[in-house]
């Protein structure tokens, strides 16, 4: 939360709409997502109850589980989700490319990926609950379900794991994607209401997004977008279906359940598809193709673990892998902040506010200038640069620029709105500057002091070396038959 | 007659149930709430009566599963949670006796608890006993409350224990935090009703444990499992809190006379007064709304409507007030964001930021 986003708030009240907090797309929209609305009955962990899912707006499949507390009807839904979703999912793997790798084997990756769209966190935080509920089920054996199930767990886990990567798309949280480019009118907490969210950032035509998101606030007329069902909608409307159906399950009883949770679902399907549109339509990010890439990556690699027979996921991360884990999210988070300043001008003027970056316009050049002598001699260009923003930078500060990459400074002085910068990097071999290397009087340019540059992941030991403070080698996972059978009731 | 009951009308105070009062701690700035509890005024008539009813409703299938988990776990005199506490505490205990406060008519409730509990201090013998049922008092700004909390208090050698069943699944050790950090918040109140109860019977109050035993449903299972939780910050900011509403005599003392917030209920107990009256009579009294009360409180929906109206920054909530450097209503930062108020005394700093924040929206926008 910035000044910036705060003002642009109060300016979605003042005009009763959302406002734009960003230039730029900062995600990849799939052309052909997958939309997965949940829903759990309420007061249990992870008793599904239904899910409207699908690639295509007009064509949904709804599942729905017509007596929730019933073991085999819940793998019956999740043996259904698999048929749509694996078929999905595994369509991607189909067509690789080849990746050169400098200083490494070259590897493929699928060209595509697939994309997973959820309405709020809740619903990522109950793909988790699926995936670990179905992930250690086994086709054989005492309890055996259907050779789907497991596989869809284990996908399931792994989206869900890859939701909490900064900058990852695979699994995308509508609420949370939006809120990433408007700020609106009202709290984040009232923000995790996609149907109020939406409301104020596309409201109907002639309605303001006020008045649209307090609409949107009846249950009554947009059931809430799960996966937590309206409580008078479960007393008043499902429970007697549900209780009919205990009484004579019956096809018409089955009906009588799956168009009231139809009625549930409907309108947040809408909604969620309005949400892709709304954000396809924003320009995208220059770097969200190089995170897409890496999204690819990783998809291809967790598609040859599972046709390699690998083991599902531990229910628990080792010390080791927990630590890795962690290191690995910060580094996500690092980089996806700078990538994102980088790409969007209004994203960088956070930087701004805090003195970490400037923009102003060049005053003087010297493409020419040198330091050293004889062999040692080197070129070092200097620009001054005259900006209206508190700097907040030292002498010495090693600085970049969105607007040429490569290309690397070093704070000479600051005075009085005067910036000399001395330029280090991205200007070619030459003993004369490459063209367009640097900047020249009139332009305008933006320097800041973050960097988006390579950082080696953390030192940790092998698994099998994992020190006594730590547990020691953790026992390696094997999957039990206690596992496969774990009740789910 | 009392101020407060002044306030409330000829109705009998609405009791606290332990979500009310761990609720209390949620939101100690607002003075409306801290007046309307402390009076025992019903919230939830209140708001409906204003048009602005809260959006909390509990599902039946949410209740069923509660009940049955509860049933479950206390079955058989309490067999299973025996089981349980031996493993969790390491127990010698072979046996244990169990006591089913509500056996006895409702009015002698209160006062079989306290007998049971005056034994199970004095006595000091060897044998463990459950009291399921129990029915707690809990003195609230002058006024009586009494509890009747769903759990069981474990009694072995004059020691004892809170042990609360939850029906939130722990999910290879983990739960939900937002709900053990609700039920760590009940628990404590259950406690501090405990020991209260034990000081005032001449015992010493900390035979308490500060350590609840939370009961839940073991991953997707029904197969209880029980945790050690460590209620004492929990209980720190209850006692604050309720120490606080016994001086809310100064939130008396300003207040217009004959000010009541009384819904004048006909015969029927149906509401004869007008909305807009009630609305005044509350607005007699600052609120301080933030986005967290749409979760705790039942007026929640009023005093957003009322932060609306007047068009408080609280409404963005709290992270947004401290960016806008506490300037608490939105055209006066918008002024000084846009350069058309001057900024008063102290406000220098957050006004240049606001002005350096609109001209950088501009360049980036057009």
């Amino acid at each position: 939360m910035s000044a910036l986003t705060a003002l642009a708030q109060l300016r979605a009240i003042r005009d009763g709409a959302a406002q734009r907090i960003t230039t730029v797309r900062h995600c990849h929209i799939a052309p052909r997502p997958m939309v997965f609305i949940p829903l759990r009955l309420a007061g249990e962990t992870a008793a599904p109850l239904a899910a409207m899912v699908g690639a295509d707006p007009d064509h949904p499949r709804l599942l729905v589980v017509p007596q929730p507390r019933n073991r085999d009807l819940r793998f019956a839904f999740a043996a259904g989700l698999a048929e749509v979703l694996l078929p999905y999912v595994e369509g991607f793997g189909k067509t690789t490319e080849t990746v050169e790798k400098k200083g490494g084997e070259p590897y493929e990756r699928c060209l595509d990926a697939p994309q997973i769209l959820v309405p709020n966190r809740s619903a990522a935080a109950f793909v988790a609950l699926l995936g670990r509920s179905t992930r250690f089920r086994r086709a054989d054996g005492p309890y055996p379900v259907h050779p789907s199930v497991p596989l869809l767990g284990r996908w399931l886990t792994y989206f869900a794991d890859r939701s909490q990567q900064p900058g990852s798309s695979l699994l995308l949280v509508a609420t949370e994607a939006l809120s990433m480019h408007w700020a609106t009118g009202q709290s984040g907490l009232e923000d995790a209401n996609l149907a109020a969210l939406l409301g104020w950032i596309a409201p109907p035509p002639g309605m303001s997004g006020r008045r649209a998101a307090e609409e949107a606030e009846d249950p009554l007329l947009w059931p809430p977008a799960g996966p937590t069902t309206d409580p008078g909608f479960d007393n008043e409307v499902l429970g007697p279906a549900v209780r009919a159906y205990e009484e004579a399950p019956t096809d018409r009883a089955v009906e009588r359940v799956t168009q009231a949770l139809r009625t549930q679902l409907e309108p947040t399907w809408r909604l969620m598809w309005r949400a892709a549109r709304l954000l396809r339509e924003l320009p995208e990010g220059r770097r969200v193709k190089d995170r897409w890439d890496t999204d690819r990556g990783s998809f291809t690699r967790f598609a040859e673990r599972i046709a390699e027979g690998g083991p599902p996921q531990a229910r628990r991360d080792g010390a080791v892998g927990a630590a890795a884990r962690l290191a690995g999210l910060e580094r996500a988070r690092a980089s996806y902040d700078v990538q994102r300043a980088y790409d969007d001008p209004l994203v960088m003027a956070e930087y701004r506010l805090t003195g970490e970056a400037f923009s102003g316009t060049v005053t003087g050049a010297d493409p020419e200038h040198t330091e050293g002598e004889g062999r040692s001699r080197k070129l070092r260009p200097l620009i001054t640069v005259r900006t209206e923003d508190p700097v907040r930078l030292a002498a010495g500060t090693t600085v970049g620029s969105p607007d040429r990459r490569g290309h690397a400074a070093e704070i000479v002085e600051i005075a009085d709105g005067e910036i000399t910068l001395k330029i280090t990097k991205g200007m070619g071999r030459g003993k004369t500057p490459a063209p367009g290397a640097v900047p020249e009087p009139g332009e305008r340019v933006c320097y800041t002091s973050l960097t988006d540059d390579f950082q080696s992941s953390a030192a940790l030991p092998d698994p099998e070396r994992t020190p006594w403070t730590h547990g020691g080698p953790p026992e390696e996972y094997v999957p039990s038959d206690d596992d496969a059978q774990e009740e789910w009731s | 007659m009392n101020r407060l009951d002044e306030l409330r009308g000829p109705v009998p105070s609405r009791a606290h149930d332990a979500r009310a009062i761990a609720a209390l701690a949620a939101n100690p700035g607002c003075a409306r709430r801290a007046l309307m509890d402390a009076a025992g005024v019903d919230k939830d008539r209140t708001a409906r009566h204003l048009g602005f009813p809260a959006p909390f409703g509990q599902s039946q299938f949410a209740i069923t599963r509660g009940n049955v988990f509860e049933a479950l776990v206390k079955e058989n005199g309490c067999a299973e949670l025996l089981r349980l506490l031996r493993e969790l505490l390491g127990l010698p205990v072979a046996q244990v006796g169990y006591q089913d406060v509500e056996s006895v008519g409702s009015h002698l409730r209160h006062s079989h608890t306290r007998t049971l509990i005056d034994r199970a201090a004095r006595e000091n013998d060897d044998a463990a006993v459950f009291y399921d049922h129990p029915l707690f008092s809990l003195e609230i700004a002058g006024h009586t409350s009494y509890l009747e909390p769903d759990v069981v208090a474990f009694q072995l050698g004059g020691r004892f224990r809170i042990v609360e069943i939850k029906s939130f699944g722990v999910i290879d050790g983990q739960a939900e935090p937002e709900k053990v950090a609700a039920a760590a918040r009940q628990a404590a109140v259950y406690v501090l009703a405990l020991r209260t109860l034990l000081a005032d019977l001449g015992h010493d109050p900390e035979r308490v444990s500060h350590d609840v035993v939370l009961v839940c449903p073991e991953n997707f299972a029904n197969r209880p499992t029980a945790t050690l939780v460590d209620v004492r910050k929990q209980l720190a900011v209850l006692k604050r809190q309720l120490a606080r509403m016994t001086r809310v005599d100064r939130l008396l003392e300003g207040l217009p006379q004959g000010l009541t917030f009384d819904l004048v209920p006909d015969a029927d107990g149906v509401p004869t007064r007008s909305a807009e009256d009630l609305a005044g009579a509350l607005g007699q009294v600052p609120a301080r709304y933030a986005p967290d009360c749409l979760s705790t409180c039942d007026m929640c929906m009023f005093c957003r409507d009322e932060a609306r109206g007047c068009g408080s920054t609280d409404l963005l909530g709290r992270q947004v007030r401290d960016q806008l450097g506490g300037v608490s209503l939105m055209t006066e930062a918008l002024g000084l964001a846009e350069g058309t108020v001057e900024p008063a005394e102290g406000q220098e700093e957050v006004a240049r930021l606001l002005r350096l924040a609109d001209r950088l929206r501009e360049e980036c926008l057009n």
